[in-house]
């Protein structure tokens, strides 16, 4: 259950995202210091931590995704959905973990 | 304990659906459904892949500007690459939209006008998406150079 309101709110997030990436990214077609100036203002602090969320909701609705299709696809995965859970959130942890101080320290420190 | 008792009742309850579509086309749902699933994994290394070579490689999101779009946009792989992303994630997250406005927009013509709206935005997403990269100009005559990357010195 409570996997399922993860999945769709991590779904509806990204997809606004993305509608809203793509229009950023057709600055290109502007001009250098247009796509630059915006793209500049994504490298500020408090971007930096709403990219984290970013990052954190597509690998969320990436791995409960494959969970999704792995228990609809086979019934071992149906009987271990329990587990399969668990290993969603420590899948996510993980990458998580490698990826937050990497990214913050480019957001904060400057680099 | 009877089969009538709370506990006995096998699987989900499942209601009737809250509105009917009118339109019947028999397998559109479940189409629906597999494209769900097969586009899942694709996309799976299509947007990882993405987030670690933008957020994890060189200087991360520090690293990104106009040269930088550049240089991977020189290469037809990265176009391939963002094109089909750009395709499926649209369509993946458009049909979960779809999905989500027959489950929660009851009235018909909310119903209908959200369809309509989400219609157009995908589409639209995708055309100008798809635009951006086929048409992509790395070394714009007019553009202060100094932004432009090295391969255009080259070119001029
Ligand atoms: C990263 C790889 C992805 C995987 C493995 C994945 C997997 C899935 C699966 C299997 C479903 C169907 C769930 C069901 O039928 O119950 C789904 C639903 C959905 N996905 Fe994805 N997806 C991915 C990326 C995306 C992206 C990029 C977007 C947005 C642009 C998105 C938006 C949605 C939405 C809005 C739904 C509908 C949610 C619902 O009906 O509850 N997904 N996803
Ligand atoms: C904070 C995280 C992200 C950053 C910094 C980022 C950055 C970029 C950059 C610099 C480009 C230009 C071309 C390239 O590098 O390949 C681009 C294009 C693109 N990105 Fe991302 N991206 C992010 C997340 C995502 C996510 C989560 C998705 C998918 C849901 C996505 C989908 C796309 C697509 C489809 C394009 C091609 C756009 C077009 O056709 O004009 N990006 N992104």
């Amino acid at each position: 259950m409570w996997m399922w309101v993860v999945h769709r709110v991590t779904g509806v997030a990204i997809f606004f995202f993305l509608l809203i990436h793509v229009l950023d990214t057709a600055l290109v077609r502007v001009s250098p210091e247009a796509y630059n100036e915006v793209i500049g203002s994504y490298k500020t602090p408090l971007y930096g931590l709403v990219e984290a969320g970013l990052v954190a909701a597509i690998l969320l609705h990436a791995f409960n995704g494959l969970r999704i299709i792995a228990v609809d696809h086979s019934t071992w995965a149906l009987r271990h959905q329990k587990q399969l859970v668990w290993a969603v959130w420590i899948l996510f942890a993980i990458l998580m973990v490698g990826f937050l101080p990497r990214h913050l320290m480019h957001v904060f420190g400057g680099a | 304990m009877t089969a009538s008792s709370p506990e006995f009742v096998p699987g989900p309850k499942i209601k009737e659906p809250r509105i009917v579509s009118g339109r019947v086309r028999p397998g559109a749902e479940q189409w629906s459904w597999r494209f769900m699933r097969l586009s899942g994994p694709v996309l799976v290394v299509l947007i990882l892949t993405h987030l670690f070579v933008n957020l994890m490689t060189g200087d991360g999101i520090s690293q990104i500007d106009f040269a930088f779009v550049a240089g991977k946009w020189a290469a037809p792989l990265w176009q391939w690459w963002d094109f089909l992303m750009l395709a499926l994630a649209m369509l993946h997250g458009g049909n979960g939209m779809r999905l989500l406005i027959n489950d929660y927009a009851h009235r018909a013509w909310l119903n209908k006008t959200l369809h309509g709206a989400l219609g157009v935005a995908v589409l639209g997403i995708i055309v100008l998406g798809s635009l951006v990269i086929w048409t992509f100009d790395p070394c714009p005559i007019d553009a202060d150079p100094s932004l432009l990357p090295s391969f255009c010195e080259d070119v001029r």
